[in-house]
């Protein structure tokens, strides 16, 4: 078979063109850079379009508040992980970037006097969530879209990188990639490449992620041999639609929202008396999975009720339109007059590839800096989320991260050289191809996508333990031994959907290892990460953040101190 | 339950030309036409090809064409659709790259040419630009798009005639020229006071009922036409 091979030169290369890739893009054009993005989609597609509630700035619209309460917020829903000088520096930025955003013309909600308004957000100790309606997501993502249009961002869309290029020298030249819908290799050189490459979502049965969502960024730096951080921290949303894990935002619990067992309680009151149905998401996640688990679901079974009809049918049209849409179409159920059936639904990593401040991909995960990578957004861990994200702040950070990623980049390429990519790179892209285009195997890759699902799901899910761990990491690796015998039924060119899934595939079970392993190893309740068998927290042994890497023999770890400035660790009561 | 699917299959590096191949499987409660056409790609035929992304209605990757009308796959409820065989098609008028998989650039390229961004020319303020609820309440619908296609492609002025704008492009340049805050509705209303513009729709509201947003296209481009006639600009 003949395989094309196309080649491509930038200063800058942006994968992912989500919140955090299309920022960065922007930055780079402003500051004249020429700048090429790759994603595996129309850039509106990208899973940022999905967000929701709002993005998070102190502002101080709706009440009092200030970029220490925003920060000491965010420190405190982190379980003390956060790295305190990310957040201090993020929580200033994140003012400018509401207005940076207007100023570009985001459609946000107003108050009746034109300013911006907010609204009231989880483990948020203010009303501090800038919003439109319940599609914020979709009204920033385009808006940085047609910004990009402007600047004249050359895009390339549906292209799917097969490689990320780290030379020998440890310098990294770009990435190679397949053309999705025409076939055939693409070389991208670049003095530097950005990932922004979103989350891992789909490694679950249930999730609120996109299909598109294969955590392919981990798995391309995994195995170039560099460590990941923190990975072990997943954020299971409390409010998905049942069955089916659609989003239905912390709007709606901002807007005032309550959520009910089987018995009709506000069960919250037994589990954070005074933030209620606010406490962040992994208090409520936990709550929802306790009370389902004791039998108090609705009907016994394995979801329990949000409740908007107390809002009133206008407040519910005017400020959750697309959630009411949701439910009545996939569910049946319209929240005026029902309470929607939901479940706790796998949303957000809060860990991933580690840089600095400025985006800057840390090569040991502590101080080494990667020349020419990048990497932003949820894809990344600055770590401004420590072991539990704050609903609002994943867009806010997916944007000013791009945006001081992207400057970073800028003046960086002013100053690099473009480094050539070795042929032996574009020949391991290449056989990665024709391995499936070429080989006979004989397990379809949905079908280790869902042994992996029912892994995942059952045994690396809110409440964890010792025996469940073992058995899942042994799983995984199992699975994984299964790659080579993975069989593409489609062996065309053009827009291989078959293809496609097989790589990805690949990718979700590179990295579940390592979210299986990172949880097994933690011995200790920190944020999101719950053992059953280790149910405190431990500061003396584990307030510090994971790196780990791949190896043959299995997932290898170190360890690197939490950047502590102003918060000292205290309980996390809410 | 089983159901019949009847869907169209073009693969240019095989077939000389499309043809339709029918599927019967076994359906689930509540499931969707993209949980069906998952499942037949994963379980049935994995050569099946179509684009989909969030499953929620939200991202646009979905829509094409079902029992002859443009809608999104993961909205379409299966229960929906009576009791026949269930047709399913690429988006029309253009090019197709394989089974339900349509070249979109097209369609982007014709927003491109509304410059499809906010414009601003004054100084900007150090905060917001402020803009009342009532102000925002114009532009609102209209910046719900998802920019799927499915309205362009349904509109047989489109079909006729590739240079015309289309209902979603010039539904954006609305979205800018109604929004208090923008400056450039003069220069978009010139590119688009245009026969392969504004005036090449007849109303025959085709785009609106395609929407899956439910965004009454076609209100909105007569009052872009309203405009042009008046030149309040």
């Amino acid at each position: 078979m003949e395989i094309e091979k196309y080649y491509h030169k930038s200063d800058a290369l942006v994968v992912g063109t989500g919140l955090a890739g299309l920022r960065a893009a922007l930055a780079l054009a402003d500051a004249g850079i020429d700048t090429i993005t790759i994603s595996k989609v129309y850039p509106t597609r990208s899973h940022s379009v999905a967000a929701q509630g709002g993005i998070a700035a102190a502002i101080a619209h709706a009440s009092d508040d200030s970029t220490e309460l925003h920060m000491w917020d965010t420190v405190k829903g982190s379980d003390f992980l956060g790295d305190q000088d990310a957040i201090e520096m993020f929580v200033n930025e994140a003012i400018k970037t509401v207005y940076e955003m207007e100023h570009m013309g985001v459609v946000f909600s107003r108050m009746p006097d034109g300013r911006i308004a907010q609204r009231r957000f989880g483990g948020h100790s203010r009303p501090r969530a800038v919003y439109a309606a319940d599609y914020t997501g979709h009204v920033l993502l385009h808006t940085l879209f047609e910004q990009c249009i402007k600047k004249r961002v050359r895009f390339f869309n549906e292209f799917f990188v097969l490689k990320l290029v780290l030379r020998e020298d440890g310098v990294v030249s770009g990435v190679i990639a397949w053309d999705i819908r025409n076939g055939g290799l693409h070389i991208f050189n670049a003095k530097a490449t950005l990932f922004a490459t979103g989350g891992f979502g789909r490694a679950f049965k249930i999730t609120s992620n996109s299909f598109t969502n294969t955590g392919d960024g981990l798995a391309l730096v995994l195995r170039e041999g560099l460590p990941i951080e923190d990975l072990e921290f997943v954020q299971f949303h409390p409010t998905g639609l049942y069955r089916l894990g659609i989003l239905v935002t912390e709007g709606a619990r901002g807007e005032g929202g309550y959520l009910i067992n089987g018995k009709g309680e506000r069960f919250m009151k037994r589990y954070a008396p005074e933030k209620m149905e606010l406490a962040p998401r992994d208090v409520v996640a936990r709550a929802e999975q306790t009370e389902i688990n004791e039998g108090r679901g609705i009907d016994g079974k394995d979801y329990i009720y949000l409740d908007l009809r107390h809002l009133g049918a206008e407040k519910i049209k005017e400020r959750l339109p697309q959630i009411r849409e949701l439910a009545m179409n996939f569910l049946g159920v319209d929240p005026i007059k029902e309470p929607i059936p939901i479940q706790p639904t796998a949303h957000y990593q809060m860990g991933g590839i580690p840089t600095t401040k400025k985006g800057e991909v840390l090569g040991d995960g502590k101080t080494e800096v990667i020349p020419g990578f990048y990497a932003a957004g949820e894809a990344a861990c600055v770590s401004i989320h420590g072991a539990n994200r704050l609903g609002t702040n994943s867009q806010q950070e997916a944007i000013t991260m791009g945006r001081i990623s992207g400057m970073a980049m800028a003046e960086f390429v002013k100053k690099a050289s473009l480094f050539p990519i070795p042929k032996e790179a574009i020949e391991q892209a290449e056989e990665h191809v024709r391995r499936y285009l070429e080989g006979k195997g004989s397990v379809r890759p949905f079908e280790l996508r869902e042994k992996l699902h029912e892994t995942m799901t059952n045994k690396v899910g809110i409440f964890r333990n010792e025996k469940d761990l073992s058995e899942a990491v042994k799983e995984i690796r199992e699975l994984e031994a299964e790659i080579p015998n993975i069989h593409v039924e489609d062996k065309g060119l053009k827009f291989n959907l078959d293809l496609q899934e097989a790589l990805e595939t690949e990718n979700l079970l590179i990295f579940s290892e390592v979210i299986a392993a990172g949880a097994l190893n933690r011995k200790e309740s920190r944020g999101a990460h719950y053992r059953t068998d280790y149910p405190k927290r431990d500061d003396e042994n584990w307030l510090k953040h994971t790196l780990a890497w791949k190896t043959p023999e299995g997932v290898r770890f170190d360890y690197k101190p939490v950047v502590i400035t102003k918060f000292q660790p205290q309980e996390r009561k809410y | 339950m089983k159901r019949k699917f009847k869907i169209f299959r073009y693969n240019p590096e095989k077939d000389k030309r499309p043809y339709y191949k029918e599927y019967e499987i076994e359906i689930g409660e509540g499931w969707t036409v993209l949980d069906a056409i998952n499942h037949i790609h994963w379980y049935v035929d994995g050569t099946l090809a179509f684009r989909r992304a969030c499953r929620s209605e939200i991202c646009g990757s979905c829509a094409m064409r079902i029992n002859g009308k443009n809608r999104l796959a993961c909205k379409t409820q299966i229960k929906t659709l009576g009791k026949g065989t269930i047709k399913i098609e690429p988006l029309p008028g253009l090019p197709i790259i394989k089974d339900m998989v349509v070249d979109l650039d097209p369609f982007f390229r014709n927003l491109e040419k509304v410059k499809p961004y906010f414009i601003k020319y004054s100084p900007l303020p150090e905060k917001e630009q402020l803009q009342t609820p009532q102000e925002r309440e114009i532009i609102n619908e209209a910046a719900m798009c998802i920019l799927c296609g499915a309205c362009t492609t349904s509109c047989p002025s489109f079909w006729a005639n590739p240079d015309y704008l289309g209902p979603a492009a010039l539904l954006k340049a609305y979205r800018f020229i109604f929004d208090s805050r923008d400056e450039g509705g003069k220069e978009r209303l010139e590119i688009i006071n245009d026969r392969n513009g504004l005036w090449r729709c007849h109303a025959i509201f085709n785009c609106t009922e395609a929407c899956p947003k439910n965004i009454n296209i076609t209100y909105y481009i007569k009052k872009l036409q309203n405009l042009a006639v008046n030149n309040q600009f």
